[in-house]
C-alpha cells in the first residue's frame, strides 16, 4: 500500500472507498428490499386465492340466479338441471349432504370421543407414540380408496345384515366418512383434553376422585369447547367430503331422510356434471357453481366456528 | 360404593380401548380386503399397460405417467411459493391487518373442500386463462390446495430456530435475508422438507378437484415427451396435453361394474395407498433424524 503519499490523494482513495461503500450498502439494501417484496408477494397468493374462489363462485353464481329465483332453489323439492322439464332445488342435495354427515358423525362422535379420553388420560405415553402417527397416516389416504371401501367392503357387509340395502346407498359412505374423519376427531380432541392443566387433575384426586370421575367431569367439562371444535371441523370436512359419495351414495337426488336410499350430495352433484360434458356457459354448467357456492358458504361457517371455539380453549388457562 | 367406582373405571378402561381398536381395526380391516382384492392385478403388465375395455388386459401406465408429470408442475409452483410465504411470515410480517388477512386466509383455506379447489380451477384456470384441462391445470390447481399445508409446516419448522441463531448473525452484520438464507432455512431445512413430503403426499391422492378440471378417465397414450431428439431438446408441449391420474383411474374402475375392474381399481388403490404410506413414512423418518441430531 502507498505510504508515499500526498495528502489530498489519500483523501480521495479513502473517499472513493467510502463512495464504494455506500454503493454496496445501497445495492445491498435495495436487494433485501427486493427480496421483501418477493416474499410478500407470494403469501399475498393465499389472499389472491380464497378471493378468487370467492369471485368465480360468485360471478357464475349470478348467470345461475338470473335464470332461477332465489325462492325456487331454496324451495323446489326437485332438482333436475340435466331435464327437459328442469327444476332447480337445491334440498335435495342438501338432504343428501346432510344425511350422510349425520351418519359419519353419529360413528365419529362416540367412537372419537371415548378413544381420545382413553388416550389421552390412561393410555401409556409408548401407546400414545404408537397411536397418533398410526392415526396421521390413516388421514392421509386418498378419499378414492374410501370410496372404494364404501361401495365394495361396507355395503356388501350391510347386505348381509339388511338384504334389501340398495347397492347405492347413504348409510354405508355415511358410515365410511365417519371412520375417515375419526382421525381427525380424536387427534383434535385429544389435543384439547391434554391442554388440560395437569393442577386440575391433581385437585381431582385430591378429593378422592378415580381415573374415570376426573377424565369425565374434570377434564371434560374443561375441554368442551375444543372438544366441539374437533366436532364441528369434522363436520365441515363430511360436509366437503367428495369421492366416498360419489361412488357409493348414487347419482339421483332424491329428497329422503332415510339413509337406506340411494340419493345424490352437493358433491357428487358437480363430479357427476364434471364428468359429463357440459357446455362451457350452459345453465347446466353454472349449476355447478351454485351448488359449489352453498357448500363453500356452509364450510366456511363450520371452519370459522371450529378456529374460534379452538381459540378460546387455548386462552382459557 | 368404591367397588362400584372401581368397577366402572375397568370397564371405560375397556370401552376406550375397545373403541380405539374399533377405529383402527376396522381401517386395518379395509385395507385387508383391498389387499386381498387386489394384490392379484398388482404385476409389471399392469403397470406397464394402458387402459382397455378388457380388464384383464388394462394397466394403469398413462396414469403413473400423468400423476408423476402432474406433481412436477405442483412441486414446481407450490413448494416455492409456499416456503416463501411462510419465510415471510415469520421472518419478516409485522403484526399489520394485512398480516392479520394473509394468516386469516391460510387457515381457511386448509378447510376448503378440495372440490371447491376445483370449481375455482374450473372457471379461472379452463376456461378464464384458457389453459384447458391439462397437465398445467391440474398442477396449478394442486399446487394452490397443498399451499396452507406447505406454509403451516413450514412456520414451524422456521420457528422452532432459536432466536439467538439470528441475533448471532444480525450482530455480525448479516442482513435479514443472509440471516434466512444463510442460517434459519440451512437449519429448518429437514423440517421442511417434512412439511413438502407429506403436502406432495396429499395432492398425488387428491381426486375430486381433477376430476372438476376435467382428466379423462380413459386414455390411451402418453403425453409428449419431455425430452426430444431435436435441439433445444426440451419440449414443455406435455404441459398442455390431456392426461389421467393414478386416483382418477382408480375412480373409473370402481364405477364400471363387474368384478374383474373392481380387482384393477383394488390394484390401483394398492399402489395409491403404498405410495402415500410410503411417503408418510419418510417424512416421519426426516422427522425423527432431525430430531435425533439437532439439539440447541
Amino acid at each position: 500500500m502507498p505510504t508515499v503519499m500526498t495528502e489530498g490523494k489519500a483523501i480521495l482513495i479513502d473517499k472513493s472507498g467510502g463512495m464504494e461503500a455506500a454503493g454496496r450498502r445501497r445495492a445491498r439494501r435495495r436487494r433485501e428490499f427486493v427480496i421483501e417484496g418477493g416474499l410478500l408477494l407470494a403469501a399475498l397468493v393465499s389472499v389472491a386465492t380464497t378471493v378468487t374462489i370467492l369471485a368465480v363462485l360468485l360471478f357464475e353464481s349470478l348467470g345461475f340466479f338470473e335464470i332461477v329465483s332465489l325462492l325456487d332453489f331454496f324451495t323446489d323439492t326437485l332438482w333436475t338441471p340435466l331435464f327437459d322439464d328442469p327444476h332447480y332445488g337445491i334440498l335435495p342435495l342438501l338432504a343428501g349432504t346432510v344425511v350422510t354427515s349425520v351418519v359419519g358423525l353419529l360413528v365419529a362422535i362416540p367412537v372419537g370421543t371415548v378413544s381420545a379420553i382413553y388416550l389421552s388420560e390412561f393410555a401409556s405415553p409408548r401407546m400414545r407414540e404408537i397411536i397418533k402417527p398410526t392415526l396421521e397416516l390413516l388421514g392421509a389416504v386418498p378419499t378414492v380408496v374410501y370410496g372404494y371401501f364404501a361401495l365394495l367392503v361396507v355395503t356388501p357387509a350391510l347386505q348381509l345384515l339388511w338384504p334389501d340395502l340398495p347397492g347405492f346407498n347413504m348409510l354405508g359412505p355415511g358410515i365410511v366418512i365417519g371412520i375417515m374423519i375419526l382421525p381427525l376427531v380424536i387427534s383434535l380432541s385429544e389435543d384439547a383434553m391434554r391442554a388440560v392443566p395437569m393442577v386440575l387433575r391433581e385437585g381431582s384426586y385430591a378429593m378422592g376422585a378415580t381415573h374415570l370421575e376426573t377424565a369425565w367431569r374434570v377434564v371434560v367439562p374443561a375441554a368442551t369447547s375444543g372438544i366441539v371444535a374437533a366436532y364441528v371441523l369434522g363436520v365441515s370436512r363430511a360436509v366437503g367430503e367428495t369421492m366416498v359419495v360419489a361412488i357409493a351414495a348414487g347419482q339421483n337426488p332424491n329428497l329422503t331422510w332415510n339413509p337406506m336410499e340411494p340419493a345424490a350430495t352437493i358433491t357428487a352433484y358437480i363430479v357427476q356434471v364434471a364428468l359429463g360434458d357440459l357446455p362451457h356457459g350452459s345453465i347446466g354448467y353454472r349449476s355447478i357453481f351454485a351448488a359449489g357456492l352453498v357448500l363453500a358458504v356452509m364450510t366456511f361457517a363450520f371452519n370459522i366456528l371450529g378456529h374460534v371455539m379452538r381459540k378460546r380453549f387455548r386462552e382459557v388457562y | 360404593m368404591i367397588k362400584r367406582r372401581k368397577f366402572s373405571e375397568a370397564l371405560f378402561k375397556a370401552l376406550g380401548l375397545s373403541a380405539l381398536v374399533l377405529a383402527v381395526g376396522t381401517l386395518v380391516l379395509l385395507f385387508g380386503a383391498l389387499l386381498i382384492d387386489g394384490v392379484g392385478r398388482l404385476d409389471w403388465q399392469f403397470l406397464t399397460s394402458f387402459p382397455s375395455r378388457h380388464a384383464s388386459q388394462a394397466g394403469i401406465l398413462p396414469a403413473v405417467v400423468g400423476s408423476t408429470l402432474v406433481m412436477l408442475v405442483t412441486a414446481f409452483v407450490g413448494i416455492p411459493i409456499g416456503v416463501a410465504a411462510a419465510i415471510y411470515l415469520e421472518e419478516y410480517a409485522r403484526r399489520t391487518w394485512l398480516t392479520e388477512l394473509i394468516e386469516v386466509t391460510v387457515t381457511n383455506l386448509a378447510g376448503v373442500p378440495s372440490i371447491i379447489f376445483g370449481l375455482l380451477a374450473l372457471g379461472l384456470f379452463v376456461y378464464m386463462l384458457g389453459l384447458g384441462s391439462s397437465i398445467l391445470t391440474a398442477g396449478l390447481t394442486l399446487a394452490l390446495l397443498i399451499l396452507p399445508v406447505v406454509i403451516v409446516t413450514t412456520r414451524e419448522a422456521i420457528r422452532a430456530i432459536p432466536v439467538q441463531i439470528r441475533e448471532a448473525a444480525f450482530a455480525l452484520g448479516a442482513t435479514r435475508w443472509q440471516t434466512v438464507a444463510d442460517h434459519v432455512l440451512p437449519y429448518s431445512a429437514s423440517g421442511i422438507l417434512t412439511g413438502i413430503i407429506l403436502a406432495l403426499s396429499r395432492a398425488i391422492g387428491e381426486t375430486a378437484p381433477i376430476v372438476t378440471v376435467g382428466a379423462l378417465t380413459f386414455i390411451a397414450f402418453l403425453p409428449p415427451s419431455p425430452i426430444t431428439d431435436q435441439p433445444p431438446y426440451l419440449s414443455f408441449e406435455w404441459l398442455m396435453s390431456p392426461f389421467t391420474v393414478m386416483p382418477i383411474q382408480m375412480f373409473g374402475w370402481v364405477s364400471r361394474p363387474g368384478e374383474d375392474f373392481a380387482a384393477n381399481a383394488a390394484a390401483a388403490g394398492l399402489l395409491l395407498v403404498g405410495m402415500t404410506l410410503a411417503m408418510n413414512g419418510l417424512a416421519i423418518y426426516v422427522r425423527y433424524r432431525m430430531r435425533k441430531r439437532v439439539s440447541w
